[in-house]
């Protein structure tokens, strides 16, 4: 399995993949972090939901992540865009055929496979973690925010669970691109299907009818890396993304392993 | 064990479609087995069945003297290029075999060693999707080599690939052969598989029409005479001749084409000889491997 997972970071570190993705994260968390921090003190929504998040707020230890975990949705979608198209790609371009004859343990190619984004994963939230902090320090003076509290313990106990819910979102997004990945074996069509449920459909069915919310995978992933909302808690966002990616994961596992590879 | 790949009765079925109907045949070890049929008579299914792509339907099966319901048992120990070559565009031709050599645990010095053996040494570097046809071809030749096979399953090897190209992979494979290797075939290219197959497996809708030593196929096949007479007026005396002596003859583009095999030739000379008649030529002709196989498959 690390035999695979070795071969799929070689493919994952081209440069047109690599590059393109830390430029598309550290241009989103720094927008996102920026306007956060800059829109302070206007006293118009600056944060997620336009909610206001004032100086006060930024110069408690919460200033510390808040621009981390804000980006935590579109670090999902790229997430959801690799993981598709990493894995729907060895059906398309063929190369599926290949993996097989050098690793014929179909089981093991899936986890090496995984593994390897699970990796990709935490650099692309370490990533993330870095631009926003940085951002957020250059600009809290702007926002007449101070840092004393962001060097205290409990600030870094905040940035430590922030980074793992942030990194739980961007796994459950990824999974949710591979398993599309795997249904359709082709990177357009999973990743079409992929975003646009996650970007449009789920938030019109989430805005029109709120009760559905609660049942929506998109949403219940990101309220992860919010830790929770105050209508749908962290540990029942937790339960069911767990259940809706072990299910789908399980079932897409069951048809790589059994569906003959005739292209 | 005796046989590189060994079927019985292998079966493969898509709905009502068959694609492989009860296949039964060997590829004796260390040797080089052609397999050849027209598009779409089921020599790609039989390729996928023995690398554990798709299952069989029915039938039963070794390769390496390993049942080919574990895979896992033989593939280290086979290189194979299926239905041509299938690589990452934006990765280098360097960089892709570089994957199959991490993936298979092989060790990475390979790789420029068989860009050499391929001609590719010095395009290495370049990514896969600059690549001509036939440089892809190159790669997937090398891809097949990293495990240092026992087996070598090559699908159209030479697609893409100019006659010099095609040389080198007649050689490479006749190196391979003799270092071994069993390599199994299949290409378009009778003429080719002619010269290095020491055996053959001929498909046609699924069905195997035969299976076995290549000069056995040839030899049963029917030899024909073509005599040429020094005036064209003696040709219709020639068939003559040919018919009172129970053979079947014809005149074709100003010669006669008489259905006996070359031990007969000196046997008609004479008999031309003695009727007066001078021939210019007489040779031999024994069908090729294309004559018989448009022949046996009805192409």
């Amino acid at each position: 399995m690390f035999n695979v997972t070795r071969a799929e970071l070689r493919k994952l570190r081209r440069p047109t993949l690599l590059i393109s993705t830390i430029l598309v994260v550290a241009a989103l968390t720094a927008l996102f972090t920026s306007i956060v921090f800059l829109r302070a003190n206007s006293g118009q929504g600056n944060g997620q939901r336009g909610e206001i998040i004032s100086p006060a707020i930024l110069s408690s230890p919460l200033g510390l992540v808040y621009g981390f975990k804000i980006v935590s949705f579109f670090l999902g979608i790229t997430a959801l865009c690799v993981f598709a198209s990493q894995t729907a790609q060895e059906y398309t371009l063929g190369t599926l055929r290949n993996l097989l004859v050098r690793q014929p343990s179909r089981m093991k190619i899936l986890f090496g496979k995984y593994l390897s984004m699970i990796i990709f994963a935490i650099a692309l939230v370490f990533l993330d973690a870095v631009v926003a902090i940085g951002v957020s320090y250059g600009l809290a003076p702007h926002a007449k925010a101070t840092t004393t509290a962001w060097f205290t313990a409990t600030a870094l106990s905040l940035l430590g669970r922030t980074f793992l819910n942030v990194l739980l979102t961007t796994l459950a997004f990824g999974t949710f691109g591979m398993i599309l990945g795997l249904l359709f074996r082709s990177p357009i069509s999973a990743i079409a299907t992929g975003v646009i449920w996650s970007l449009i459909l789920e938030t019109i069915l989430g805005g029109v009818v709120s009760s559905t919310q609660k049942w929506l995978p998109g949403q219940n992933f990101d309220n992860i890396a919010q830790g929770g909302s105050n209508t749908v808690s962290y540990q029942w966002s937790l339960g069911i993304s767990a259940l809706y990616l072990s299910v789908g994961f399980a079932i897409v596992a069951i048809l790589f392993k059994r569906r003959d590879v005739a292209n | 064990m005796t046989t590189a790949i060994s079927v019985t009765d292998l079966t493969k079925v898509y709905g009502e479609r068959s694609a492989l109907s009860h296949a039964t045949f060997e590829v004796p070890l260390g040797t080089v087995c052609g397999f050849v049929g027209p598009n779409g008579s089921g020599k790609t299914t039989t390729i996928r069945m023995l690398l554990g792509l798709i299952s069989p339907t029915g039938g039963t099966g070794t390769v390496l003297g390993q049942s080919i319901s574990h895979p896992e048992r033989y593939l280290p120990q086979v290189g194979a290029m299926i239905e041509g070559p299938a690589f990452y565009p934006a990765l280098s031709g360097a960089e892709n075999l570089k994957v199959l050599a991490s993936l298979g645990g092989f060790p990475q010095s390979r790789v420029d060693d068989l860009l050499e053996k391929v001609g590719l040494a010095d395009r290495g570097g370049s990514k896969y999707k600059t690549y001509s046809l036939g440089m892809k071809q190159r790669l997937g030749i090398a891809a097949a080599l990293l495990p240092n096979p026992k087996l070598l399953v090559l699908d159209e090897p030479t697609n893409g690939l100019d006659p010099s190209g095609i040389q080198e992979v007649r050689n490479l494979i006749k190196d391979l052969a003799s270092e071994g290797t069993s390599v199994f075939v299949s290409s378009h290219l009778l003429s080719e598989l002619e010269m290095i197959s020491e055996s053959l497996v001929m498909l046609r809708e699924g069905k195997v029409l035969f299976a076995g030593r290549t000069q056995d196929l040839l030899a049963a096949q029917i030899a024909t005479l073509v005599v040429e007479p020094e005036f064209t007026v003696d040709l219709n005396k020639l068939v003559e001749i040919a018919t009172r002596h129970g053979k079947e003859a014809s005149v074709d583009n100003g010669s006669v084409h008489i259905v006996a095999d070359s031990t007969w030739g000196a046997t008609f000379n004479r008999l031309a000889f003695n009727a007066g008649i001078t021939l210019s030529s007489l040779t031999a002709t024994q069908p090729t491997l294309e004559e018989t196989f448009f022949e046996m498959t009805g192409e």
